[in-house]
């Protein structure tokens, strides 16, 4: 293999091979990262670098090269979005409530990660407790989108909630990141920065050790610059966990290895409810040409109804706020994280400390939650939200009866403005109109960079697939891969600021 | 045990305006037997240092998550059956969310819509031999909380969490007991049952059994008053204090016009009355879903079914077998089955001798030691197997019962095999007819006044008795000496 003028340039599996062979060392690669992520602050993808620690796992990694006894991510570095609990590294989830919180223990999937020796630049920044698809309601201030629109210098959003990990794969900042999916909140930040985010199965990567939003929904998974690199990442992030009562004891395939099977002869669902109203026209033709790419490479394209889709929406604005207004009721500041000053008693303790220690949106969500489990309003909402959630899984089995994968939009439009969004909640929640769903059902999904707006700016597909069927999902999106031929990358404006 | 038992006696308490009838139900948390807390593997043991029993999950730390212990569940399952439940194979665990410091994940984990044990039922012994049925309305298991310290320090308060997560079953029960002796008996005799299966200690000190009883009363015959509810009765005796004093408290309401407000009530042992502590309209919301980090509990009918073969004899079923293999009586049979360790010493004790002679030595001589002493069986300092040997030595009139008893307080006191005993203290029973009748006339001899009188009045002749026991140093055979003295004395042979 030849290597690139610069190493922030190699893919994670180039990187594998780079140090593999001796190439490079992981020293080498882990300092350009870390230069790399100190020039590029102006983006705010950071919340905790980590450079001492990365130079420390790196070393290790190099002498384990040496050794010949490097394991699957030997010295690759890798950011690690702030949600994730990390040994004796702050770990926020993007909120004043835990600003000061150094967790005694390693998450499930990081563990994972270290454990095959992988390297830690450092912890992203995120939407506060992962509510938010613009990373703007991060304690620590909003992350920059590294693209912007052409001929234009406003700032635009990364996506969120996983904001800071997508703003630092897209800004090459790390060879790659992990993030967390609520409702959208890997693929939708991969979408709207021109990188791939794969939310896997419920289930498939452990939540032990990541700070819980809504537990029926959270799952972690990779995100990447190539359709390959998720692969490498998922097949290391995934495991059953005896300390994860959700999570599935499934054989943990060759993902990799079955990358270049093609999509001969899958059957590809085009679902008809996926068209929506006021989206650019560059979504739906985009959409179309995707379907044609499969087509191209001998998928049978189908149009398939997924009738329930339009109650994902609210019934997700139903079930996540309620799960998270029971799991943020632990944030009461008695134990650990933000305490309010002279407190007159537990009340005033538990309110004052809350009030100080949330943001509006997550102030908003835990609101709406607590009224949603209300008596006499539960069955009214969160019984019904449940029913939904019944009836949209059920399309999606109902689809999969015949097909093997389902191909929509991964976002109603490219990254929006800074602060474009910010005053109407609403508008903001429909951003994971096409994601949403997937969680709804549990089921796994990928966001693949697919091509450009008119001014510039990136736009992913969506590729769904059966439960534990990430094999056929990431053979999908490696066929949109290479036929969308995407290799546009954003100008590196910030490193000059 | 057949269907209800209609209660014979009547149990009404009279007003000023008429007899009332006292309704309660019953909330019983059993503190689950378990080495492990219910979602942690954090140890359950009684006094350790504050806080030294805590897991990351029982903190509620950020990204922590609840496993299931099998045995806790295992536990519930075979309380379910030794309270002859139904078995609900799938239930579900919901959170239960309110805000409190020793509460951490700010909700506690409890099974709400879908319990893990539905009916079931106890029968209760009533005074009379009476038997009354209390129906079992479920049995879920929950988490305990932690336990707030306000009296450590002048303007802090302390929280200790080693509590926080152990496993609690919440047994709840019908309204069916109408008086306090009733749920006294009802709570003595569930608490019997735990501790036979072995899975609540049922200690009531420690804490581990806590009762929450539901009080109201009502005209005979007419629908139920509004109950209120009364808080963490913590002994056998404030059981009985609080129901008649809600009771009476509830009929003086009622007699002089007012009516009776849904609520929760404390007992204050102190003062022996309730207080108010929230009225209905102060209840928490407490905003129960299913837990989503808990998958349902799935049971397996196998597993069932090898909990059920290895279910151990209980009360009602070894009373019953006592009063047939063994011919004693109800009460003597209530009595020796109360505590499982107790049964098993009886059974012990009765091998090879006649029940009832062990069942009342048992029920006289061992229990009246062990109350004297402040012991419990379990304490026992003579073994079932040396009291047998004691009354085998009784039985073949090697010693007599008074000796029998001399020489039990000998092994109460210093230890030693009773037989051992009874050779070297010489304290074999004297059948030997002629030194009897020797000792015999030399009391009659000394004591010719006496003579005279008994023979006025024969009931005079114990007093011989006496005499003839001291003689011999108490191995004479009384009933021998009965006989003979009788003869001795010209008295007729009956009285």
């Amino acid at each position: 293999m030849s290597l690139p003028s610069s190493l922030l340039d190699l893919t994670l599996a180039e990187a594998r091979e780079a140090i593999r062979l001796r190439k490079i060392s992981s020293r080498e690669l882990t300092s350009a990262f870390v230069t790399a992520v100190e020039g590029a602050r102006s983006l705010n993808a950071f919340i905790t670098e980590t450079p001492d620690k990365a130079f420390e796992m790196a070393e290790e990694s190099d002498r384990r090269v040496a050794a010949g006894s490097a394991r699957a991510l030997e010295g690759l570095p890798l950011a690690i979005k702030d949600l994730f609990c990390t040994k004796g590294v702050r770990t926020t989830a993007g909120s004043n409530i835990l600003s000061n919180f150094v967790p005694p223990y390693e998450a499930t999937v990081t563990q994972n990660l270290w454990d095959s020796g992988a390297v830690m630049l450092g912890k992203t920044n995120m939407d506060e407790f992962a509510m938010g698809s613009s990373n703007e309601t991060s304690h620590f201030g909003p992350v920059i989108n590294p693209w912007r629109a052409r001929n234009s210098n406003q700032n635009l959003v990364p996506g969120g909630s996983s904001g800071g990990s997508s703003s630092a794969v897209a800004a090459h900042l790390c060879l790659a990141a992990t993030g967390t999916d609520t409702g959208g909140s890997i693929r939708q930040p991969a979408a709207v920065t021109g990188t791939v985010g794969l939310k896997p199965t419920y289930g498939r990567c452990s939540r032990w050790g990541v700070v819980a939003f809504a537990s029926s929904l959270d799952q972690a998974g990779p995100m990447t610059r190539t359709v390959r690199d998720a692969a490498v990442l998922l097949k290391v992030m995934a495991s059953v966990d005896t300390k994860d009562s959700t999570s599935v004891d499934a054989p943990i395939p060759d993902y990799e290895g079955a990358l270049e099977n093609g999509v001969k002869g899958l059957r590809i669902g085009v679902p008809k409810e996926y068209r929506i109203e006021g989206a650019p026209p560059e979504i739906d033709s985009l959409w179309a040409r995707g379907a044609e790419w499969l087509k191209a490479q001998g998928a049978e394209v189908v149009d398939v109804s997924l009738p329930h889709t339009k109650y994902a929406l609210p019934a997700y604005y139903i079930v996540a706020p309620a799960e998270a207004s029971s799991n943020l009721a632990r944030y009461d500041g008695v134990r650990y994280g933000h305490r309010a000053a002279r407190t007159e008693d537990v009340i005033d303790l538990y309110e004052r400390s809350r009030a100080e220690g949330f943001g509006a949106e997550v102030q908003r969500r835990i609101l709406i939650g607590t009224y949603v489990l209300s008596a006499g309003y539960y069955d009214a909402y969160y019984a019904r939200a449940q029913k939904l959630r019944t009836l949209i899984a059920r399309d999606f089995t109902n689809v999969f009866a015949t097909c093997d994968a389902i191909l929509t939009p991964a976002t109603p439009g490219p990254a929006f403005a800074i602060g474009a969004k910010t005053a109407d909640p609403v508008s903001m929640y429909l951003n994971d109109v096409f994601t949403v769903t997937v969680n709804l059902a549990g089921l796994p999904g990928l966001a693949v960079p697919a091509g450009l707006t008119g001014n510039g700016l990136p736009l992913g597909l969506q590729i769904v697939g059966k439960a534990f069927d990430e094999e056929t999902v990431l053979r999908v999106g490696r066929a949109i891969e290479v036929a969308a031929d995407f290799h546009a990358k954003p100008a590196a404006w910030w490193r000059a600021a | 045990m057949s269907a209800t038992v209609q209660r014979q006696r009547s149990n009404l308490i009279e007003g000023s305006t008429g007899a009332w009838e006292i309704v309660i139900g019953m909330e019983v948390h059993a503190q689950v037997l378990s080495k492990a807390k219910l979602f942690s593997g954090a140890s359950t043991a009684f006094g350790a240092e504050p806080n030294s029993q805590v897991s990351f999950v029982d903190a509620a730390m950020p990204g922590m998550l609840p496993v299931i212990n099998r045995y806790c569940v295992e536990q519930a399952v075979r309380t379910g059956l030794g309270l002859k439940a139904k078995i609900n194979h799938v239930s579900v665990f919901d959170r239960k969310n309110y805000f409190y410091p020793d509460l951490p994940a700010g909700y506690q984990i409890s099974q709400y819509k879908n319990p893990i044990v539905g009916e079931g039922e106890i029968f209760i012994d009533l005074p009379g031999g009476e038997t009354a049925r209390v129906g079992i309305e479920r049995l879920h298991l929950e988490q305990d909380a932690g336990k707030s310290l306000h009296d450590q320090h002048a303007d802090h308060s302390f929280v200790d969490l080693n509590r926080a997560g152990v496993a609690l079953m919440e047994i709840v029960s019908r309204p069916d007991m109408r008086s306090s002796e009733e749920a006294a008996a009802f709570l003595r005799k569930l608490r019997a049952i735990l501790r036979y299966l072995g899975t609540c200690d049922g200690n009531m000190d420690e804490g581990s059994m806590r009762a929450d009883v539901n009080v109201s009363v009502r005209r005979p015959g007419t629908e139920l008053g509004t109950r209120c509810e009364i808080k963490n009765v913590n002994s056998m005796r404030f059981i009985a204090q609080a129901v008649e004093y809600e009771a009476r408290r509830q009929i003086d309401i009622l007699e002089s016009g007012g009516t009776i407000r849904q609520e929760t009530r404390l007992f204050d042992s102190k003062a022996g009355e309730t207080r108010s502590m929230r009225s209905k309209e102060e209840a928490h919301d407490y905003r129960y879903f299913p837990d989503p980090d808990l998958l349902p509990l799935v049971l397996d009918e196998g597993w069932l079914k090898e909990i059920a073969r290895n279910l151990p004899e209980l009360p009602d079923e070894k009373k019953a077998r006592f009063i047939r293999e063994y011919g004693i009586g109800n009460y003597d049979a209530s009595v020796l089955v109360t505590e499982r360790e107790l049964a098993g010493y009886y059974e012990e004790l009765a091998l090879g001798v006649d029940p009832k002679l062990a069942a009342n030595w048992l029920n006289n001589e061992i229990l009246g030691r062990l109350n004297r002493d402040g012991l419990e069986i379990a304490d026992v300092p003579v073994s079932a197997a040396a009291n047998n040997r004691i009354l085998k030595l009784l039985a073949d009139g090697t010693i007599s019962g008074k000796i029998a008893k001399d020489v039990l307080d000998i092994v109460w006191r210093d230890g030693g095999d009773p037989a051992e005993i009874v050779r070297t203290r010489g304290l074999v029973q004297v059948s030997d007819t002629g030194a009897i009748e020797a000792a015999i006339d030399r009391v009659i001899a000394a004591n010719p006044d006496k003579v005279e009188e008994t023979k006025k009045k024969p009931k005079l002749a114990g007093w011989f008795v006496g005499q003839v026991m001291k003689e011999t140093g108490g191995k004479a055979n009384p009933q021998l000496v009965n006989a003979l003295l009788k003869t001795r004395l010209g008295l007729p042979e009956e009285g």
